[in-house]
């Protein structure tokens, strides 16, 4: 579809647009220098600066420093809290969108919980360690959890609450896409549900649903605001750990800390999205 | 195994109500596994926010009730922070001037980009989704040098908003993409042009109206994003309102006004979505 568009306008503006004496693409400009200032270039900082000692002399030796373990600790405990948050919220929010989309397309339950999904997806601030602290906290109303403050545990709860919306976001779609026609199919030819879903249904909205697993992943990594509401003496993930190096420069001599923290996330997070993309161009496949 | 044997029956009645009969059954199984769902998360969604509202309005006493918090968002002041209602003031004027940045770099760019640059929608479209993969904190570390260069012209938090586009670039490119990928762009610009219209009459008078679903939703997810972010504010030392719910929190511990705040915050938010819901449904409903 966005081939024949792009051979359709591609041939037409040169006949009307001639009066233009600037090419097309200088439109694009500002656009793109505004990316360039403030996107490409703090990226570009955060790379030069991790491979720099203080003094501003190169040091590709930094990049080992990363398996320090002070270092990798941080990393471990990301990685902990990512994986605990983002499987428990895929599960939970993939069952939660079959549940929506087995319902009137139309109806007001459905309506209700993609707009719930859409505000709560984005409310991962501080805002929502106050109600987990109210609620199930030392203060809590509902019980007092010994093991709110427990790392990964209390935390993950809490990551868990924004998780699952997004799941419903991301995993929505897919599911709308499988048709009552394959279930009926299956189910013409004698399949039971439990064969249906085993294979049929399961193996074509596997790939959608671990892309939502990696996008929950990444997700759940950059996230900050909320685990530093939680708990702000003690830094358990990377994220809090860079925090703490921007405000003072201890732990690791010689090294631009938090630009080396940066640079372990970005790497983390780029994987992570590579394989994200690479499934979503499977799950796409079967959804058009 | 119960589908099966029903299945294996049927032929010998040979009725025409059989099958129909086994999805009424399965209906039902998923209607009683709908309601489950929708009431455990309903739960799970509602508990800490029903939390959160019932410690705002916390009397003096432990299990009273009282409406102080509520009443101290306008007046709310501590020492060595600013009062509650400029954090407010100055977050919601963030959130005006971001969506304003946002739609005017944005919407242009990418109708221009459609209509005469076609080679370059593929870099926009990477471009615009490359803040999801660049973890906002990483972002501030190498904004560092370029915000204290700014800093010397003693500016104030408003500067928030160069960084707050880029943050709602992916959540407002997909927003304006799904708008504009439902018209024809292509047949609505000729048209326009052989009329004797100029491109800027094009894009914001022909183009633009046509996409305004799409441009209120991205709107709307810009203002929410703005409206909740913590990490940069905080760490590049400005005060937005997220921020100042933290000090507050960390100099009084669980003071009223954080929770009355912060669930007028999110109710905000959340009449805007469902507001968006509703309309979006409505013009569908109609066209």
């Amino acid at each position: 579809m966005a081939a024949a568009a792009t051979s359709e306008t591609g041939a037409r503006p040169s006949r009307a647009g001639r009066r233009l004496a600037a090419p097309a693409w200088v439109g694009t400009v500002p656009f793109l220098a505004y990316v360039a200032v403030f996107l490409l270039l703090p990226t570009g900082i955060v790379v030069v600066d991790s491979l720099k000692n203080p003094n501003g002399a190169w040091a590709f030796s930094n990049v080992t420093e990363l398996g320090n373990p002070l270092v990798r600790g941080y990393f471990i405990g990301s990685f902990k809290l990512c994986v605990l948050s983002s499987v428990s919220g895929a599960v939970l929010g993939a069952i939660l969108a079959y549940a929506i989309a087995s319902g009137n397309p139309d109806g007001t339950v459905r309506r209700l919980y993609i707009a719930v999904s859409g505000v709560l997806a984005q409310f991962g601030g501080v805002t929502l360690a106050f109600a987990f602290l109210v609620l199930i906290g030392p203060i809590g109303l509902l019980i007092h959890a010994s093991w709110y403050f427990d790392f990964p545990w209390g935390i993950g709860l809490i990551y868990t609450y924004f998780q699952v919306p997004l799941m419903v976001l991301v995993f929505l779609p897919a599911i709308d896409g499988v048709k009552v026609q394959w279930r009926e199919a299956s189910e013409n030819l004698g399949a039971s549900a439990w064969q249906y879903w085993r294979y049929v249904g399961g193996p074509l909205l596997m790939p959608a649903f671990l892309g939502g697993l990696l996008l929950l992943f990444a997700n759940a990594l950059s996230a900050f605001a909320t685990i530093q509401a939680w708990e702000n003496q003690i830094a358990y993930i990377v994220p809090q750990q860079i925090s703490t190096a921007l405000s003072s420069e201890v732990g690791l001599s010689n090294v631009n800390v938090a630009d080396l923290l940066a640079l372990g996330m970005v790497i983390m997070v780029a994987i992570v999205m590579t394989g994200y993309a690479l499934l979503q161009r499977r799950a796409a496949r079967w959804l058009r | 195994m119960a589908a099966v044997t029903a299945l294996n029956e049927s032929p010998a009645a040979a009725s025409a109500g059989q099958p129909r009969g086994m999805q009424l059954r399965r209906r039902r199984r998923l209607n009683v596994f709908r309601y489950v769902v929708f009431t455990v998360f309903g739960l799970f969604f509602a508990l800490p926010l029903l939390a959160m509202l019932r410690f705002s309005l916390e009397g003096a006493k432990l299990g009273t009730w009282s409406l102080t918090a509520w009443r101290q968002i306008a007046s709310y002041q501590n020492t060595g922070i600013p009062p509650l209602i400029s954090s407010i003031e100055i977050t919601l004027e963030l959130a005006v001037i971001t969506c304003v940045v946002m739609l005017v770099l944005l919407v242009p760019t990418m109708i221009w980009i459609r209509l005469r640059v076609q080679w370059l929608a593929r870099t926009m479209e990477v471009l615009c989704l490359l803040p999801l993969t660049i973890p906002a904190i990483v972002l501030v570390v190498g904004l560092g040098p370029i915000y204290n260069r700014i800093q010397h012209y003693e500016l104030s938090a408003l500067m928030l908003f160069w960084v707050y586009v880029i943050l709602a670039l992916p959540y407002a490119y997909r927003a304006l993409a799904a708008g504009l990928s439902a018209i024809d762009v292509t047949t609505l610009s000729e048209a326009a042009r052989s009329l004797g219209a100029s491109w800027f009459t094009v894009i914001v008078r022909v183009i633009a109206p046509n996409m305004r679903q799409a441009i209120l939703n991205a709107l709307l997810l810009t203002a929410a994003l703005v409206l909740g972010e913590f990490t940069i504010a905080y760490l590049l030392l400005y005060n937005n309102l997220q921020e100042e719910l933290y000090s507050i929190s960390r100099n009084t511990p669980n003071a009223g006004v954080v929770y009355s705040t912060s669930f007028a915050a999110l109710l905000f938010a959340f009449v805007l979505l469902l507001i968006l819901s509703y309309a979006g449904r409505r013009r569908r409903g109609r066209g």
